[in-house]
């Protein structure tokens, strides 16, 4: 029943890693969206909004990805929604990708230099104003390497939404092999083929880094 | 739209979830011990004069820091099984675990290594300590001292990531929660169990590395460093 690994094979395989950059854009777009309140609601004046995105980003950091992908999937049906794979996996990525966006962004927000919020200050602009024309456009610039360094973890990451049944690279891979069975030849290109999309990435990013001189976070969730 | 929630259906199954629990602290144990000796290894390797040694340590690093977990669980399952290994899915969970978070450890200690001046090597050269003296104490202590805090997060997201494993069904928390869930129909309640257990998984090994670290390192406890 094992036939050889052909071109229709690999055409699928490439499908896959097509909708693998797909859910990528889409948690990090969805991720950095909701990130951004994430990050600035942990430096809010308020002590409630502070705590509730505390609250919020220590649930998520302390979830494995895996299990929040469970949640998404059962958890939107057991509310009656009935959901496809692509959803549950871009929600549940979302609210992942946000807690780690918001505290990378937070940090990035925070290491703006002391005397750059006190001059806004001392200028009397309001705070949306210091933070509009002040200080996100010095953080913006901050946090450009780890943003991208990230962005490797967000496509490592959409590996797992193949649990639920989202056909990107990794299922393709699962599903090309149930009918050649060679998985260690199948795997090897899964593993090389995610590597070709990362590495750039990771070299982006540290050419950013070594631009702006600062070190890297080596935090890799998964 | 009607959520109704059982929970007591699930939580009757406590002793299976504290089994899973055990086994993946068990898991991430084994894998960080293990981890944390490759990982420190590879940073020695890749300042290695020797361009061999160095170039191989970095091919390690980016190959595994660039792909999934769970593409290298699968390589190394069946990469083992091709080699007619036939070893327990608890094995092969501890060895991939250990091969992917060896990597990430490596650039953590680099990165402790190229903060130790070069000034107190030199002053540790011209007191004649030994070679051996002079990687343990100068270098090697110092710079786990520095990363320790970097070092401790990587192991506990270590220990969440080994959720990965269930896939080739070692027996931990996220496989014994997938077992239940088919078995009670109760996939929602079961998920948000586990969550629960993870999370204070992870709250109680914070608190294990912030302990160890007082004992280890008396000097952060004086600079105060936070949990």
């Amino acid at each position: 029943m094992s036939g050889h690994l052909n071109v229709n094979h690999l055409i699928f395989l490439g499908q896959g890693a097509l909708w693998t950059i797909g859910l990528s854009v889409i948690a990090l777009i969805g991720g950095g969206i909701v990130g951004f309140v994430i990050a600035l609601a942990r430096i809010s004046p308020l002590k409630s909004v502070r705590f509730a995105s505390a609250v919020y980003v220590q649930l998520v950091q302390g979830t494995p990805l895996l299990v929040i992908l469970f949640l998404g999937y059962f958890g939107l049906a057991a509310i009656g929604l009935k959901v496809s794979p692509l959803v549950a996996a871009g929600a549940s990525l979302t609210l992942y990708v946000a807690a780690y966006l918001g505290e990378i962004w937070r940090g990035c927000i925070q290491s703006v230099p002391k005397p750059q919020w006190e001059a806004a200050e001392g200028l009397a602009l309001s705070r949306t104003q210091r933070m509009t024309k002040v200080i996100l456009p010095q953080a913006v610039r901050i946090a450009t390497p780890p943003t991208v360094g990230f962005m490797v973890q967000i496509v490592k990451n959409t590996s797992l939404a193949s649990v639920v049944g989202f056909v990107e690279l990794m299922r393709s891979g699962q599903i090309v092999n149930n009918s050649l069975f060679e998985p260690f030849a199948i795997y090897a290109i899964i593993a090389v083929t995610y590597f070709a999309m990362c590495y750039p990435l990771s070299l982006f990013s540290q050419r950013l880094e070594r631009r702006m001189g600062r070190g890297r976070s080596n935090l890799a969730p998964a | 739209m009607s959520l109704q929630l059982d929970f007591p259906a699930v939580l009757e199954r406590w002793p299976s979830f504290l089994a899973g629990a055990a086994l993946t602290l068990e898991l991430a144990f084994f894998a960080t011990v293990l981890g944390a000796l490759i990982g420190t290894l590879a940073a020695v390797g890749r300042g290695s004069r020797s361009a061999l040694i160095a170039g191989a340590c970095k091919v390690y690093v980016e190959a595994i820091r660039n792909t999934p977990l769970l593409v290298q669980i699968f390589l190394v399952y069946f990469g083992l099984a091709s080699l007619g290994l036939k070893l327990s899915a608890f094995t092969v969970a501890v060895a991939a675990l250990t091969i992917n978070v060896g990597a990430y450890t490596a650039e953590i200690m680099r990165a402790g290594f190229e903060a130790i001046p070069r000034g107190q090597i030199e002053a540790a050269e011209g007191l004649a300590l030994s070679r051996l003296q002079i990687y343990w104490h100068i270098i090697l202590l110092p710079a786990i001292e520095k990363v320790y805090p970097a070092l401790t997060s990587q192991f506990v997201l270590l220990m969440l990531a080994s959720s990965v494993c269930s896939q080739i069904s070692a027996e931990e928390l996220t496989a014994v929660a997938n077992y239940i869930q088919s078995d009670t129909y109760r996939a929602f309640e079961t998920y948000i169990i586990v969550a629960v257990l993870y999370v204070i998984l992870s709250l109680v090994m914070r608190a294990g590395f912030w302990g160890l670290g007082l004992v280890l390192f008396p000097r952060r406890r004086r600079l105060g460093t936070p949990l």
